[in-house]
């Protein structure tokens, strides 16, 4: 049976005001409210879609946090079969290059045909983690799919591309493939369903070692975006207000 | 919306009726007269595959299954038009129309419009989407303080449940507003309970997703189990509902009340400080769930009768004929898709109904309602000047606060 990975991945909620920490590298994260990373949603719903269409053997890997329990009954709830938590992660977020060692021991023992993760997350925009999950793997690895099906030993795959071009890819599994979007929307399952996952199926716990490693890439300085420049307001009746930017438009050479 | 690959258990039909027979009432199913009364009567029927009393005919033939392929059921906006008009008193709103949401949403067949709200009601504990912890900013706009139950940690004698339109939409947070100085000038020892509230769930519930209604009444059960409190005044029909009729079957039981039967017991002290403002027509809208559903006609027009210079004016459809106003059951995260089906909608219908009565003022007592009509009344000939106010407005204006 085909064996496919999902990475899930838990980021900020951007409903909530996001704050930095005291430290000043990372975010206030006592605060912090998680929610599932909308593209790592869309690969579990493709990967859900590829189950149902032939028949895999679906595990969803995700790092501990605040919610990850919810987050991987729900999976179950729409069909996964097999739930790993990682564990051991001090506070903050580990950086991809330790999680992603962590990810690929194990992803090495359960020898997937299919690796899929959202193409890249709030706290990722740069989507490293799939590629570098590719590079230790030794798997080739395709960004930016919306839709993929197994034919013949080989994954195709459509891979966007801007100004509205798409490619039709065939790669040689096993493949790392970043998820911009699934070909259906994710489904919704009944919170009655999640429920019932709750009381019967098992999150397998996985220590991970290595997540708090410090990686080649380190945060110096966390910041909201400074306004270099202001614009003024022009202030006065709509007159006044008119001759200001007239002389404004003329001292600029425009009129 | 077609509808891919439904999951279905072979034996649907007979499960489902199964399921039927055994809620309160739920045999008077077997007692329908196909009468149809019901199918006629329900202001989307013309645009179901499957109105009520064909869903009857249909299970009766055991062929139901043929219902989860359609999604005609989202057109169902719960409003209780045919459960009141049923000759055998079936209760098909609460039985027969909810269930068939519940079985749709569990076969996966989910319009994405409504998908997003109920997944919003999980994650932020309202359908908006908005910020939990912001559910209270509405109170930084008022000159008093309104305390906060769990912070004040003291015992309250009213308790006023919100509601998520209330706390979130810009437009209802003006009745908010409104209502607030009302119980202000009152002197009425309230308090919310402001990032601590959620969803009440009954519009969640029913659209189908009973697990997600029980998880939020549960949630609110626990903060209420917390507070010390005399009753609960909500100025949510929806509200009202839940926490009157459906959260003390799951054993959550609370006096509540809903704001327009708490004010008029306090007329007497609200007459005198009523201001003339010149005659005006002004009509009401029963919404769905204080009227046909609760069976609260009266204090609303006590209200509007006590305000000077207003008169009440009567539309053709009133009190237990009132007509929907779209929100209900769903049907507020269900827009687009009902326009889609039946182009048309309910709050333009009713609004004509409002220019018929030449009426200045439409009054409304229910959170989904301003919105709805003011944004149909933007696009209804002759109802260009006319004033959408809920009654708490009314009142508010009338005192001058």
């Amino acid at each position: 049976m085909t064996e496919i990975v999902v990475i899930a991945r838990l980021v900020p909620d951007l409903v909530e005001e996001l704050e930095i920490a005291a430290s000043g590298t990372d975010l206030d994260r006592s605060w912090l409210r998680l929610i599932i990373n909308e593209f790592d949603n869309h690969a579990i719903e493709q990967a859900i879609i590829l189950k149902e269409k032939t028949a895999a053997n679906v595990t969803i890997i995700s790092l501990e946090a605040e919610g990850v329990e919810d987050m991987l009954f729900t999976t179950a709830a729409k069909g996964a079969d097999r739930l790993i938590k990682i564990t051991g992660l001090d506070d903050g977020k580990p950086t991809n290059q330790s999680a992603a060692k962590e990810i690929a021991k194990l992803i090495q023992e359960i020898g997937p045909d299919l690796v899929l993760n959202g193409v890249q997350a709030h706290d990722d925009i740069s989507g490293d983690l799939a590629p570098l999950l590719a590079d230790l793997l030794d798997m080739p690895y395709v960004g930016y799919i919306s839709g993929v099906n197994l034919e013949n030993g080989l994954a195709k795959a459509y891979k966007e591309y801007p100004g509205g071009i798409v490619a039709e890819m065939e790669i040689t599994l096993p493949a790392v493939l970043g998820i911009q979007s699934s070909e259906e929307p994710p489904r919704y399952v009944a919170i009655s369903k999640v429920r019932q996952m709750m009381s019967t199926a098992t999150i397998e716990e996985i220590s991970g070692a290595d997540l708090n490693q410090d990686g080649p890439v380190r945060i110096n300085r966390m910041y909201l975006p400074e306004a270099a420049e202001k614009a003024e307001m022009l202030k006065g009746n709509e007159d006044e207000i008119a001759e200001k930017l007239s002389s404004i438009l003329q001292d600029l050479g425009l009129l | 919306m077609a509808v891919n690959s439904i999951p279905q258990s072979p034996p649907f039909t007979a499960s489902f009726k199964e399921s039927l027979l055994k809620l309160p009432d739920g045999d008077r199913i077997q007692s329908c007269l196909q009468c149809a009364c019901c199918s006629g009567v329900c202001p989307f029927g013309f645009a179901m595959d499957f109105p009520p009393g064909r869903m009857i005919a249909w299970m009766r033939a055991g062929i139901l299954d043929e219902m989860l392929k359609s999604d005609s059921i989202w057109m169902c906006v719960s409003c209780y038009a045919c459960t009141e008009v049923c000759p055998k008193d079936i209760p098909i709103t609460p039985g027969l129309m909810t269930r068939a949401k519940e079985e749709a949403l569990l076969a996966g067949n989910v319009p994405l419009e409504l998908q997003s709200a109920l997944e919003f009601s999980q994650q932020y504990s309202n359908p908006l989407g908005e910020s939990a912890r912001k559910r209270a900013a509405w109170i930084e706009e008022l000159d008093f303080e309104v305390p906060i139950v769990r912070t004040a940690k003291r015992p309250f004698d009213v308790i006023w449940f919100v509601g998520d339109y209330a706390s979130y939409h810009p437009r209802v947070k003006k009745v908010t507003i409104a209502f607030a100085k009302l119980l202000h000038k009152l002197g009425v020892d309230f308090g919310i309970l402001g990032p601590d509230e959620h969803s009440d769930g009954d519009s969640q519930r029913l659209a189908g997703e009973r697990g997600l209604f029980e998880m939020l009444a549960e949630k609110n059960a626990k903060i209420l189990s917390k507070c010390e409190f005399q009753e609960i005044i909500t100025t949510d029909p929806h509200a009202y509902n839940a926490l009157k009729n459906e959260y003390p079957q799951l054993g959550f039981e609370y006096p509540v009340r809903h704001y327009t039967e708490f004010l008029v017991e306090r007329l007497e002290e609200l007459k005198p400080l009523f201001k003339e403002n010149g005659p005006v027509k002004v009509t009401y809208h029963d919404p769905c769930y204080l009227g046909r559903v609760n069976h609260i006609y009266d204090a609303p027009r006590q209200l509007i009768n006590a305000l000077p210079g207003l008169e009440l004016l009567e539309m053709s459809h009133t009190k237990s004929t009132s007509l929907c106003c779209g929100g209900g059951g769903g049907g507020m995260w269900l827009d687009g898709f009902s326009w889609e089906k039946a182009e048309s909608r309910l709050s333009d219908w009713r609004i004509k109904e409002v220019v018929e009565v030449q009426a200045e003022i439409l009054a409304v007592a229910c959170p989904y309602e301003p919105p709805r009509f003011e944004d149909a009344a933007k696009a209804m000939p002759g109802a260009e000047k006319l004033i959408v106010k809920d009654i708490a407005e009314l009142i508010a204006d009338a005192i001058g606060i």
